[in-house]
């Protein structure tokens, strides 16, 4: 697509309650890329969780409450794999059949995760600012497999000269997350999060870095509750962080 | 206990477990860097994934027709068939095939189908004596334990485990841990039974109409012997493994392989279209084909389930879930494990027979992403997931579907769908976490036995953009 003037910024429910931080890094990131962002006003959660459930009504009442604050023409940008995803994949397959599936099909087709927009999009240039660091990449299984955009967030930070990226383990396996799973199958979840924190650790990474606020809240919760890890960071944050507002 | 204490208490038992736990992850990642060697092209590999969708989606779409091919043909080649709709007809049919022919010795071929119906416990208890001839089988069999994978069936078990299952049953033979020679003892046990066996039980990877050839994939020579020595041979499939013609197969073949073993091709490759004929010296007297419904029509008559009855049993996406190398397949409880096992289970026995399959899954897509006939098994489950609570808006259609209704989950939902869905108060809700951020419980279920509880930040996104002179809208 041409490069928009203006777009909606859609946080997310997570960012919203527990990383204002990483949605404001993602808006400023934007915006040094000389783009108007919106923070719409009425957008709540996009629905996956209850999607996921089996709980379709639920899931289709909430998404239908975004329609209306993301229904101007411009591109939907999403600073989550599997939030994007959703948007994307699976709103037209919730809406299929109801009298608005066309408006949800619509908005499914200028949904961008955050990191595809800034590469395929914008084809940002970032200068880097900070100290020399070692992280990790934890790629969500949404941004990888559904959305297909694994591989953006390694071209972003490759644009960082002081950042060494360092490979753990398998590298694609699931960190264990997946919503309500964590919940309903708590225990297997645990076993998950634990091979895939010490794959981590073993890195020797001083950051780990993801573009989905669910696999932090579960990777970092789990260095934390362990006693300590590396640092979990949003992709957002750390290359606002690490460019200091110098965005082409 | 219901189904659901019960799946949980497996996979309780399955966590606790190293030894199993260090064997799956060993013996699957493996079996993973094998496939990924085989397929060094991705393009090659997704142009073969779509050839094989397509033959596999075809010959579904066409299935009463070309099972009806498939019977005439069989028959023409003086194969018998044979028509099951369940588990019992099917044990009795094979039962009555072996009475007939006065055989009371079995020497089985591998074969899932017969894992669905339990035919070995059936005959056994009808004074027949079976023997399984693959070498999983064989140390499954001994140790009284079901398949935990479709294609590897004792890999649960690593070689000292193996070792003295082997010792305790033939004390006569020296114990060793060495896989050659514990393959040669087996070799040697099983070679005998081939030679005496009345008759041989196999299962069948494809079943092609326009020939009347039913195909065996193997690599031990266990399936060839149990077809070809014995002076009867039953073959048991389900309905959904016919295709339509030869030219079919090579491309199943080779991405059932690849994605199944790592292997190029296997070390057998068995068509079978007649029994033995005049004046040839080897061969069985005579063939039969069991065909199985067992649930599978009803699968087929829905449009997105469908798709379960493509899959070609490789194994690739229980070897590349996150879930199963943690848990094994007997925790599943189920004939089938791994992702196709919470896809096709609860369909096959309905979703009321399987307590809560389908949450052992994290939807991460591992599955879908590597299977050879590209069934969508991440959405295939999210759909059973709402077959499961009937929160399914068009018609449900499996078996059992609502039993996993909970009031109280489905009033949680009601209440999240009723903040969620409204601006004002979400919006309120999300101020007053950050407000109230210190009164978050340091103690959240199962969530905080493995990590810190998450804490509301303590302004809002909206504040801070506000702050920062962004826009409102």
């Amino acid at each position: 697509m041409t490069r928009p003037s203006t777009v909606y910024f859609y946080a997310t429910c997570l960012v919203d309650l527990l990383y204002p931080r990483a949605g404001l890094a993602g808006m400023q990131l934007l915006r040094a890329a000389d783009i108007e962002v919106i923070l719409a006003r009425g957008q709540t959660c996009c629905g996956q969780p209850a999607f996921n459930s089996g709980y379709r009504d639920e899931a289709l009442a909430v998404a239908r409450a975004q329609l209306d604050c993301l229904a101007r023409d411009i591109p939907v940008i999403v600073p989550s794999g599997s939030c994007a995803g959703m948007l994307r994949h699976h709103w037209p397959e919730l809406f299929a059949g109801e009298p608005d599936a066309r408006r949800a099909r619509d908005v499914a087709a200028r949904t961008y995760e955050l990191t595809e927009f800034l590469v395929d999009v914008l084809a940002v240039r970032l200068d880097d600012v900070g100290e020399p660091i070692r992280i990790a990449i934890h790629t969500s299984c949404s941004a990888r497999r559904e959305m297909g955009v694994a591989d953006r967030i390694e071209t972003l930070v490759g644009q960082l000269a002081g950042v060494e990226v360092l490979t753990q383990d398998r590298k694609a396996e699931c960190c264990g997350f997946g919503g309500t799973f964590a919940v309903k199958q708590g225990d297997v979840s645990g076993a998950m999060v634990r091979d895939k924190t010490d794959a981590l650790r073993a890195t020797g990474a001083a950051r780990v870095i993801s573009q989905d606020c669910g696999c932090l809240m579960n990777i970092g919760g789990a260095f934390d509750h362990q006693g300590g890890g590396p640092r979990t960071q949003h992709i957002a944050e750390f290359l606002w962080e690490r460019s200091g507002g110098n965005v082409r | 206990m219901n189904q659901t204490e019960a799946f949980h208490r497996r996979i309780d038992a399955a966590l606790h477990n190293d030894q199993l736990r260090r064997n799956f992850r060993s013996a699957l990642t493996g079996i993973m860097a094998r496939r990924a060697e085989q397929f060094p092209d991705d393009a090659q590999l997704q142009a073969l994934r779509d050839q094989a969708r397509a033959v596999r989606a075809n010959a579904l779409v066409r299935q009463p027709e070309l099972l009806e091919r498939l019977e005439r043909q069989l028959t023409a080649n003086g194969i018998q068939v044979h028509w099951a709709e369940g588990p019992d007809e099917a044990n009795a049919i094979i039962h009555e095939i072996l009475a007939r022919a006065d055989a009371t010795s079995v020497v089985k071929g591998k074969s899932m189908v017969s894992e669905e119906t339990g035919l070995n416990h059936y005959l056994e208890q009808r004074g027949i004596d079976v023997i399984e001839s693959d070498l999983g089988e064989y140390i499954i069999q001994l140790a009284e334990e079901p398949p935990s994978h479709i294609v590897a069936p004792a890999i649960h078990k690593n070689r000292r485990e193996v070792a003295e299952l082997f010792h305790r049953f033939h004390p006569e033979i020296p114990y060793t841990d060495d896989i050659d020679q514990l393959t040669q003892t087996a070799r040697a046990i099983l070679r005998d039974r081939f030679a005496t066996a009345d008759a041989g039980i196999s299962g069948v990877n494809f079943a092609v109409a326009e020939t009347g050839t039913l195909c065996l994939v193997e690599n031990e020579g266990n399936g060839r012997l149990s077809t070809t020595a014995p002076r009867v041979h039953i073959a048991i499939t389900g309905v959904e493994k016919v295709i339509e013609k030869l030219s079919d197969v090579p491309p199943l073949l080779e991405i059932l392989t690849k994605s199944a073993t790592g292997q190029p091709i296997t070390t057998y490759f068995n068509m079978i279209s007649k029994p033995r004929q005049p004046g040839e010296l080897d061969g069985p007297e005579a063939v039969h084909l069991v065909l199985l419904d067992n649930g599978r029509s009803r699968i087929r008559v829905d449009a997105e389930l469908l798709d379960t009855l493509r899959c070609i049993r490789c194994g690739a996406c229980i070897n590349h879930c996150p879930v199963y190398v943690q848990l094994g397949g007997h925790a599943y409880g189920t004939v089938y494990p791994g992702p196709i096992g919470i896809a096709l289970e609860p369909q096959r026995i309905g979703i009321d027979k399987v307590g809560t399959l389908t949450s052992a899954c994290t939807l991460c897509g591992a599955c879908g992403e590597v299977c050879p006939v590209r069934i969508p098994l991440p959405t295939l489950i999210n759909r059973l997931r709402a077959e499961a609570v009937d929160g399914l808006r068009a018609g449900a259609t499996v078996r059992g579907h609502g039993s996993l209704r909970k009031p109280r989950e489905a009033r949680l939902w009601g209440l999240w769908a009723a903040l969620y869905g409204d601006p004002t108060r979400y919006r309120l809700f999300i101020w007053l976490a950050s407000r109230l951020r210190w009164l978050t419980p340091p103690w959240l279920g199962a969530w905080t036995r493995y990590r810190s509880a998450p804490r509301p930040a303590a302004r809002t996104l909206r504040e801070l953009a506000r702050d920062e002179g962004f826009r409102d809208e």
